[in-house]
């Protein structure tokens, strides 16, 4: 291979300090090993908070928001009756909501929509009660949206599909009541509606919340709990393709319904904004050590040409220009920055191969870090740009080199 | 009639630091082809400022200086750069080679920087000129493990491999020891006789002065011989 002069300098200036070379490129591999490691870290995380969400969470979510009355008058120069504003008593239903459904699940950008029944329920066996809330839904549509079957311990969803008082309740409530698969359990709802349903299922998240407060039934079961006819929904549930631009999905659908249309985000904005600040603080110190990374070759380099002033006099006498002195400087960081980012993103898969492989318990399972080609890839190239940001001032320092002061000396 | 390949006009040059001191005083002169010319006088009488200058390292000067009959005074450094590279060779009084290369590598430089030729035959030129200089032997020896007064000849041979225009010299020989300063100034008496090299030198030794083909003596900055 025929190297251009600048790169054959700069190649035998690493080459002939090669502990130079190696403990500037391990700088590197260390800031980069964990920048790395922290970012996948941070993106696993989120993704875990992530999919504990979407259990229990659609994309989207429509449904009716309480409304309160208006005064009466409209016009300004009418008489102004002062009334005392209140919640209006038909607020929670969402009219004609087959139709809805229906419209919801044409558009091209939903993948998938559901309604839901939502009540208060007090589970109770004997004295003991428990205090939670169920929904009442197509348990089949319900659980393509959730994943809602890989939570079953016992018994089947198909069960409450058959059983028109079928009722899956969750493990804590099971453990509770002490009670089991095709046992009774008493439950009533908040407007004093009282039923005997059957455990068919019993299913476990992994969040306590959840699995000691939840139960599912038949949408129709739900319906009568809240003294409702057949076309009362309390919410539909819809998901997109592309859950971080929920958002404009929103927008859209705010276009075909009066009913007030939220994000998944919005609903989660708590959770998300601790998120994106463990991501921002994780991101913050890693970016850091990197950045220290990029002053060990700063130093190092600065230090090779401040040895080497002579060198670079001699280089302009015999016809390098500035240009060539910045290139050959800036391809020793390069050099080194490459070896080291190289080096760091091995460590780093490395890294997070062990870390996915440890076994924390449940309700996480094994570590939540995964390897994401794009935070390695930015990873790589934020490693090369910040070695030879470092490599440029000292290249600079070099190419100003005024080789008659130094002959002259 | 003779070819010119430098000349200066009435360049004059001056220390700001510590107080505004002329150290060149309108000095015109004109260099011929294959002439060896010496530059002397006493310390500080400006004749390496004066080489520095011929050079087109050092800018800062008034009046003006043409090399092989092009104007270069005002000419960005870029160009200087490559002005340098093909038409001046360097050799300083100490050898000033790159210590991480070998010989060779340090004589083919700039000639590879120069670009005209491919690698083999900058190469084979690079070991034509050290064999001619004595040092065909210490080619792929590294730089640094020569002695003096063959780092130099290195330098020399380094020097001519762009067969450049002229040659200029910083005290060639102030380092060496009397032998090796006799084998360095027989290769400028050759080079200027034989080849019809130009060489420019700055020297104290009046015995090189005396048997080069013109002397130059500057006095606070003025020729006065």
């Amino acid at each position: 291979m025929k190297l251009n002069v600048n790169y054959s300098i700069a190649l035998t200036h690493i080459l002939s300090r090669k502990r130079q070379t190696i403990t500037a490129a391990l700088g590197v591999t260390i800031g980069m090993a964990i920048y790395l490691f922290m970012n996948s870290l941070s993106a696993g995380f989120t993704k875990y908070s992530r999919n504990e969400i979407f259990k229990s969470n659609a994309h989207i979510k429509i449904y009716q928001d309480d409304e309160m009355s208006k005064p009466l008058v409209t016009h300004k120069d009418a008489l102004t009756v002062i009334i005392n504003p209140q919640i209006t008593n038909t607020s929670k239903k969402i009219i004609n909501p087959e139709a809805l459904l229906a419209d919801v699940k044409k558009q091209p950008y939903i993948t998938n929509a559901i309604a839901q029944v939502n009540f208060d329920a007090f589970y109770s066996r004997g004295s003991t009660q428990i205090k939670g809330t169920g929904s009442g839904v197509d348990i089949m549509d319900n659980s393509a949206m959730f994943n809602f079957g890989e939570y079953m311990v016992a018994g089947s969803l198909k069960a409450l599909q058959d059983n028109k008082n079928g009722i899956i309740i969750g493990s804590g409530i099971s453990d509770k009541l002490s009670l089991g698969i095709d046992d009774n359990i008493t439950v009533s709802s908040s407007y004093g509606v009282v039923k005997v349903l059957k455990i068919v299922g019993i299913f476990s998240t992994g969040s306590d919340f959840n699995d000691s407060s939840k139960c599912y039934t038949n949408i129709v079961t739900a319906q009568q709990f809240l003294k409702e006819g057949p076309d009362f929904v309390s919410a539909i549930y819809a998901n997109t393709p592309d859950p971080d631009v929920s958002q404009a999905y929103v927008d859209k659908l705010k276009n075909i319904t009066q009913y007030t249309v939220e994000d998944w985000k919005t609903t989660n904005a708590d959770v998300l904004a601790g998120d994106s600040v463990r991501g921002l603080m994780m991101g913050a110190i890693s970016l850091s050590i990197l950045l220290v990374a990029g002053f060990g070759i700063y130093n190092i380099l600065n230090m090779t040409v401040s040895q080497k002033i002579n060198d670079i006099a001699i280089l302009k006498a015999i016809g390098f220009s500035g240009k060539d002195v910045i290139r050959i400087f800036v391809s020793e960081a390069f050099i080194m920055g490459l070896l080291g980012t190289f080096a760091g993103v091995c460590t780093g898969l490395l890294m997070v191969k062990i870390m996915s492989g440890i076994y924390v318990g449940p309700p996480i399972g094994y570590f939540p870090i995964y390897f994401e080609l794009h935070i390695f890839a930015g990873s790589f190239l934020l490693g090369l740009g910040i070695t030879i940001c470092a490599g440029f001032f000292p290249a600079r320092k070099a190419s100003k080199v005024d080789p008659v002061s130094i002959f002259r000396r | 009639m003779q070819d010119t390949v430098l000349k200066t006009q009435s360049v004059s040059k001056y220390f700001y630091d510590p107080v505004k001191f002329r150290v060149l005083d309108d000095i015109s002169i004109q260099v011929y082809k294959g002439e060896f010319l010496t530059l002397v006088g006493k310390s500080g009488s400006g004749k390496s400022t004066l080489l520095y200058c011929l050079s087109t390292m050092d800018t800062d000067y008034e009046g003006s200086i043409e090399i092989l009959g092009k104007p270069i005074t005002g000419s960005n450094i870029d160009t200087l750069a490559a002005i340098r590279n093909e038409n001046i060779g360097f050799v300083f009084q100490f050898h000033y080679l790159l210590p991480e290369f070998t010989c060779l590598k340090n004589v083919m430089i700039p000639a590879l920087k120069l670009g005209r030729h491919s690698r083999e035959e900058i190469e084979h030129k690079a070991i034509e000129k050290l064999e001619m200089l004595g040092l065909g032997e210490q080619a792929l020896k590294p730089a640094s493990k020569l002695s003096g007064g063959q780092q130099q000849r290195v330098s020399i041979a380094r020097a001519l491999i762009n067969d450049p225009a002229i040659i200029m010299c910083d005290e060639p020989t102030g380092n060496l020891d009397s032998k090796n300063s006799k084998i360095v100034f027989d290769i400028f008496r050759q080079l200027s006789s034989e080849y019809g090299q130009t060489i420019i030198a700055v020297t104290h030794d009046n015995d090189i002065a005396e048997r080069s083909d013109r002397t130059i003596t500057l006095e606070d900055g003025k020729i006065v011989a």
